[in-house]
């Protein structure tokens, strides 16, 4: 059992060991680590040093500074407004829509296989 | 015969019988103590899991089970007699380990979740016929008997999905649920009708044989294109996956996580039917079914991802992100289907071995993505739990008072984008480099569907669990330990795939993918017995 779970995993045209990743893995996290230790050390927790600087105008309450789920992503939905705008359209929330979209399916479906 | 033997003997009746007599023990259970009654759903769980298993041990190791329920004989005066059989392969048994798994992790985490809910003898019946219903479809041989198991977990599910009553948004999705179930069984029972008027029989296996002898007639053709639509569409399978966000995002987050492996016992349904039923005349279409599968499937990935990344609801996101999953599957199935019902004598399995590597993937992807995405949607419950709250919008910082909520989450979101070393990376590199070999384009697209899904849940985590620490959410505290073990289960058995992947494929996902590929095996191991 412990052999077959050393074995490598064969993907046809490739392979994959995740055992082998994970040892890569925590090696080059320790090398991350050991770096990071040359960092800056006048770090000062809670001063002005971690303050976020707005162009010199006053911060924001905490809860404004979020940025909603709706703000992110926003030149990728504008980019691909054209394709969005035509899904939300399909999606109409109307049961009766879900089903035309199956007698769509079954009617292309059956002229395929009926002509075959 | 010793006691061990006479169970395993009977272990394909039991595993339905179990779950079934404990769903109408419940409410009698329920009048004596409701703590009781939600340990007695565990315990009915957890020994339907155990006869599951052993059936497993059984049939990966001896081959294939069969149970007939009627007559022994199959004839008897040369009338045909009645009987049902479960035929129980390493598909179908791959099948129901993934159903109880969920099952049990459900009703695990329903403990705490539901507790302050009211009407749980209902929620808990309903839950073990939902159980009942998704095994019977994985397990049995018989087609009306198929159709019958469909409509347990349909109206089940319906129920389920439209639990939360106070709730116009979820008693919406539970009629959409079961009108869209109710369209697809209906045209499910329709095409069994055109097999039994032809063949005079409803066993899978005898109708496979049938098949073989009488070619591809025109009514068999229509009867493949109606179980191919109605299957599909409960599959979740675009453009027919509209009803899925909605009832995966109404349903309370236990019934998601089974409405998964519903979704996927009849996506399993479909697969039986092209591969076993239809294996031997399939090759003859000069349109073969699995690029049909195919394109259903690059669809499907493309407007699920595309979908969820402009969703603002926990829950609707998760869902479409299992739609895009759901498409990966079809594209992996029908990347094999191409290959093994391709009419050219000089592409077969042999000479395009990648077709047999994508069945695999496309396989061990179905276990994968009921993990992924279950984790996912007990994640979403576990944050409604503790905030009343499904927004994305509106939820914010939690990671500082749900760690173990969102160290689950963050395990979810890499194996569900098919990062390493999770499990979701090992079955998506499968499907990767088989879809290649036949075209690099669906391999493009399904990376970019994957690429997609990351950037969609790293949005989910930026919004719901960093950022400042919102007011509001103060006093949210972590969930019950039930429900953190529910998920802990999950994300376990993650991790052991995705570290461990090829002990997996060995053992339980090429036996179902050989099990798929070669009906005849199937057919010939029932030769005299129907």
């Amino acid at each position: 059992m412990i052999e077959m779970m050393l074995e490598t995993f064969e993907t046809g045209t490739g392979y994959w060991h995740p055992l082998v990743w994970l040892v890569a893995f925590v090696i080059i996290f320790l090398i991350v680590y050991i770096i990071r230790g040359f960092g800056e050390k006048k770090y000062k927790k809670g001063t002005g040093q971690t303050q976020a600087f707005l162009s010199g105008n006053k911060e924001y309450d905490k809860q404004l500074m979020h940025v909603q789920s709706s703000n992110l992503y926003w030149g990728w939905t504008e980019a691909l407004k054209w394709i969005i705008d035509v899904l939300k359209k399909m999606h109409t929330g109307n049961v009766s829509d879900y089903v035309l979209w199956f007698v769509v399916v079954l009617g292309v479906l059956l002229l395929f296989v009926g002509l075959m | 015969m010793n006691i061990v033997d006479m169970l395993l003997t009977h272990a394909p009746a039991l595993t339905i019988a179990i779950p079934l007599l404990g769903a109408f023990l419940t409410p009698l259970i329920s009048r004596v103590s409701e703590k009781g009654r939600n340990i007695f759903a565990i315990i009915t769980v957890g020994i339907t899991a155990l006869f599951v298993f052993l059936m497993a041990s059984e049939v990966l190791s001896n081959g294939p089970m069969t149970y007939v329920f009627g007559s022994t004989a199959a004839t008897v005066q040369q009338s045909t007699v009645i009987r049902i059989l479960f035929e129980v392969d390493a598909l179908s048994i791959f099948m129901a380990i993934i159903g109880i798994i969920l099952s049990f992790v459900a009703v695990v985490y329903s403990y705490a979740f539901m507790e302050k809910n009211t009407g749980l003898d209902k929620y808990y019946t309903l839950l073990l016929l939902m159980t009942t219903g998704m095994l019977g479809m994985m397990l049995t041989g018989d087609m009306f008997n198929f159709f019958v198991f469909l409509e347990i977990t349909s109206i089940a599910s319906a129920a389920l999905v439209a639990f939360w009553t106070n709730k116009a948004k979820a008693v919406e999705a539970g009629f959409k649920y079961i009108v869209i179930s109710t369209i697809g069984a209906l045209f499910v029972l329709f095409a069994i009708a055109l097999l039994y008027g032809q063949y005079d029989a409803l066993n899978m296996a005898k109708i496979a044989q049938s098949l073989g002898i009488s070619g591809f007639t025109f009514i068999d053709k229509i009867a493949l294109v109606l179980l191919i639509a109605a299957l599909a569409m409960k599959g979740g399978l675009a453009p027919m996956h509209m009803w899925l966000p909605d009832a995966y995002g109404r349903a309370p987050a236990s019934i998601s996580l089974l409405l998964v492996g519903a979704t996927q016992a009849s996506l399993y349904g479909l697969f039986r039917i092209v591969f076993t039923v239809y294996g031997d005349v399939i090759s003859l279409p000069s349109i073969s079914i699995g690029w049909i599968l195919v394109l259903l499937g690059l669809i499907t990935m493309l407007i699920g991802v595309i979908m969820a990344i402009i969703q603002t609801d926990f829950k609707r996101l998760i869902g479409y992100g299992a739609v895009a999953e759901l498409g990966y599957m079809a594209l992996a199935v029908g990347t094999g289907l191409t290959i093994v019902a391709n009419a050219d004598p000089n592409i077969t399995l042999e000479t395009a071995p990648f077709a047999m590597k994508a069945i695999t993937g496309g396989l061990f992807h179905v276990i994968n993505d009921a993990l992924d995405i279950g984790l996912l949607f007990l994640v979403a419950g576990a944050v409604y739990y503790a905030t009343k709250e499904t927004s994305l919008n509106k939820l914010g910082g939690l990671a500082r008072n749900m760690k173990y909520t969102t160290i689950f989450f963050i395990i979810g979101l890499l194996a569900v984008s098919g990062l390493p070393p999770f499990n979701g990376f090992a079955s998506k590199l499968l499907i990767y480099e088989s879809t290649y070999q036949l075209n690099p384009i669906l391999s493009i697209v399904a990376i970019l569907s994957s690429i997609l899904l990351l950037a969609i849940f790293v949005k989910v985590l930026h919004s719901v669990f960093l950022g400042p620490a919102l007011p509001k959410y103060e006093t949210v505290r972590e969930v019950p330990k039930s429900m953190l073990l529910a998920m802990a289960v999950i994300a376990g058995i993650i991790i052991v795939f995705g570290l461990f992947p090829q002990v997996i494929v060995t053992n339980l996902v090429e036996p179902a993918a050989n099990a798929l590929v070669n009906n005849s095996g199937y057919l010939q191991w029932l030769t005299g017995g129907f």
